[in-house]
């Protein structure tokens, strides 16, 4: 997927313009936080469940060789295949010769965000495959040619009245040909259409919420149901991961699904848990022939070995975007890459590139809550300032701002110069915004006075009405 | 310093050197005033040392970790012989309290100072509360209010009852919770200037839920969030006055609103 994260801001002006997705982005902060919110509330282990979720996530990652190997080593005891892809271009090569190998025309897909991060169906489509997503939502994106706006439910910034309008015009080639505009109805004709697929598919692919060490196993939760039919009914199976997918046993799988349906739509769990381990056996009724699964690093080691390695604790609940005002106001397409939000602001530049990912760092206001409903406790803001710093050393701040900052950071550290000037400057804007008590307009302060006015000083510094014994200004 | 703190509390209370912030010392002299009424009457000696000027804080959210160093270095020294360290802001003393002892991660020598003055470091309103344990002499505001909960000194260090507390005895007032209170208000330091347009859909929020409150007033702790809050609120012609919640607790609102023209009208 080409990354547009450099144009953030102007795609962000242009969303803030867009009444819909006002609207759609609304509704994750009055369903799914609020849905959260009552969850949470009604378990009062929350908080030492949130510890536990995530010391299990931090011993992993300090471990991560072991417990990578000893998932390798399950997966091929139970006939399964593992395949090490280091970065997105290794990956897709993996994916499609896999598909080459076993002929495949049609390849039915689960929801994998580890899938558009390597941008996979391109691939495989320009490899003369025919590639469906199953999942609801990233059909509906997969069939408007856009993108997910979000990790857990990608089609967020859609209206039904707009997908049942795609529907009627590209449903007829299935043989829809009247207008339906009712949620079941238009759930109704993709169920028809990819129960058709799921039995014709020759390669079935999902993502994994987690590998266990232990079993092999990977986890998909759905609440579709997808994910299961399309990995049962194809004859080859592969699983994309990330390789900090993997969780040491079964337990602590467990322990961090209990979080994951709360943190993500504040359900106790989805409808569906699917736990997949290896080909069918000679007695299994069902199953596929082939079963794969390609660990993906793409900048996981690198993150693994310096001070970013907190971030690889998530498991991709989207609470930190749903609870985010920045998020909210401009919806996902704004971050211009796969991972919006606050976890995609440390996730775009550590994957696709600290300059490739623009000023994403810095559209934040740093207000915390993101950590605050992180499931894993990952200390976002720390990690966007750290990024903030890592572009500052880089050269990626615009000159402006380097240039203001400096000087101020300079005039900072001489207290009697910043006394005389503030002294003077706060005393000429007071006389200047006197009688109003405030501006409409400031030179130099347009980012602030198009669409605030600016409350006038109160005339003397606090340190220099101090200094000459004033009580009261 | 435990010793001397004793030896003080026994005599005159603890010596507390006031941090004003940069904001307060220019923009609202008011509120630095009120914080010395308010340590004064909980029975602290207060002291405003001149060499102050800013935490840092804009240069090291900005990234530029070296500038925001050399000012917490200044800051360090010059506030080294209080007891405590007391500023009306949770936005700059989670800075003294949480970033410090960070930045200064590879300096054994500076971590060190760094992690005295953080543990010294206090916002004013908990401090009144939690330190001093302090009932604010009487004042009065005669209102219906409502309150912003500013999101480092709600999240960094844990201020969420202490104003509400302080502000249930003052006479007149009202409390109106705010919907939201805990979200935002598109301030950010650099950010609001950064991204505007953000920055005002964020605070356009806010002020749609002072509306709702129906209040006549909003407070809060923090002056960047209460400037912005107060922007909005005249730019949309909203007669809701915005004050720092130190001025009504000193009793100190004889002075026009943040945004609003001076009460006295100027000599002609």
């Amino acid at each position: 997927m080409q990354i547009a994260s450099q144009q953030f801001r102007e795609r962000a002006s242009e969303a803030l313009l867009d009444p819909n997705i006002r609207t759609a982005f609304d509704g994750l902060k009055t369903g799914f936080a609020a849905a959260r919110a009552r969850s949470v509330a009604a378990l009062p282990e929350f908080p030492a469940m949130r510890e536990a979720a995530r010391n299990i996530r931090t011993h992993t990652l300090e471990n991560l060789d072991l417990y990578l190997e000893r998932y390798e080593e399950a997966v091929r005891a139970q006939g399964g295949h593992v395949h090490w892809a280091e970065d997105a271009e290794d990956a897709c090569r993996i994916v499609r010769d896999i598909c080459r190998k076993a002929g495949a025309k049609i390849v039915t897909k689960g929801k994998s965000m580890v899938s558009e991060e390597i941008g996979l169906n391109a691939v495989l489509e320009a490899d003369g495959c025919e590639v469906l997503e199953t999942d609801a939502g990233e059909y509906i994106v997969q069939l408007a040619k856009e993108t997910p706006s979000h990790i857990v439910v990608p089609t967020v910034h859609k209206t039904v009245q707009e997908i049942s309008e795609l529907f009627y015009e590209r449903h007829r080639a299935y043989g829809f040909e009247e207008r339906v505009t009712e949620a079941a109805d238009l759930i109704a004709q993709v169920r028809a259409i990819m129960r058709e697929k799921y039995f014709t598919a020759d390669v079935s692919l999902t993502g994994a919420n987690f590998l266990i060490a232990e079993t092999g196993s990977n986890i998909i939760v759905t609440n579709e149901g997808n994910g299961d039919l399309a990995s049962m009914l194809a004859p080859v199976h592969i699983v994309t991961a990330g390789i900090e997918k993997v969780v040491p046993s079964l337990n602590d799988a467990s322990a961090l699904l209990r979080m994951l349906g709360r943190s993500a739509l504040g359900m106790e769990t989805t409808a569906y848990t699917t736990f997949m381990t290896g080909p069918k056996r000679a007695h299994d009724l069902d199953g596929p022939e082939e079963y794969h699964v390609v660990l993906i690093d793409n900048g996981r080691t690198k993150m693994l070995d310096g001070p970013f390695r907190e971030m690889l604790r998530c498991i991709r609940c989207g609470a930190c975007m749903n609870h985010c005002p920045v998020y909210l106001s401009v919806g996902g397409h704004a971050y211009g890459w796969v991972y919006p939000g606050p976890m995609g602001s440390v996730l775009t530049p550590m994957i696709a590139g600290l300059e490739e990912a623009g000023d994403l760092p810095n559209a934040c206001t740093l207000n915390g809550r993101c950590q605050q409903v992180c499931p894993v406790d990952i200390p976002l803001p720390d990690l966007l300032r750290r990024l903030r710093h890592e572009r500052w050393e880089a050269g990626f701040v615009k000159q402006t701002v380097r240039w203001s900052l400096g000087l101020w950071a300079w005039l900072a550290t001489k207290p009697r110069l910043y006394r005389s000037l503030t002294r003077l400057g706060m005393a000429v804007l007071h006389k200047l915004g006197g009688k109003r008590g405030r501006f409409r307009r400031l030179p130099l302060a347009g980012g602030w006075t198009g669409s605030r006015d600016f409350p006038a000083p109160q005339g003397q510094t606090f340190l220099d009405a101090w200094s000459k014994g004033a009580k009261q200004p | 310093m435990v010793q001397s703190e004793t030896k003080l509390r026994k005599s005159k209370g603890p010596h507390v050197g006031l941090f004003v912030t940069c904001l307060v010392d220019l923009f609202r002299p008011n509120i630095g005033f009120a914080a010395v009424k308010l340590l004064q009457d909980a029975g602290c000696r207060v002291s405003v040392p001149a060499q102050q000027v800013c935490c840092g804080q804009p240069a090291y959210n900005n990234g530029d970790d070296a500038a925001a160093r050399r000012i917490a270095k200044q800051v360090i020294e010059t506030f080294a012989d209080f007891d405590y360290v007391v500023g009306p802001s949770g936005s700059c003393m989670a800075t003294l309290r949480k970033d410090y002892p960070e930045m200064f991660e590879d300096d054994a020598k500076w971590r060190e100072r760094a992690a005295d003055l953080s543990a010294r470091s206090f916002e004013l309103m908990s401090f009144l509360t939690d330190i001093l344990g302090a009932r604010p002499m009487p004042a009065s505001y005669p209102g219906r209010v409502t309150y912003h909960d500013s999101c480092s000194g709600l999240r960094k260090l844990g201020i969420k009852d202490q104003p509400r507390q302080l502000l249930s005895q003052v006479e007149g007032l009202t409390l109106a919770e705010l919907q939201d209170s805990e979200t935002c208000c598109g301030f950010g330091g650099t950010f609001c200037v950064k991204y505007p347009e953000i920055s005002t859909h964020m605070v356009s929020d806010k002020v749609a839920n002072v509306e709702s409150a129906e209040a006549d007033t909003v407070l809060g702790g923090d002056l960047g969030c209460l400037l912005n809050i107060a922007g909005r609120l005249k730019r949309l012609g909203k007669p809701a006055r915005v004050f720092h919640a130190a001025e009504v607790l000193a009793g100190m609102t004889d002075l026009a609103a943040i945004g609003e023209p001076d009460r006295k009208p100027e000599k002609k």
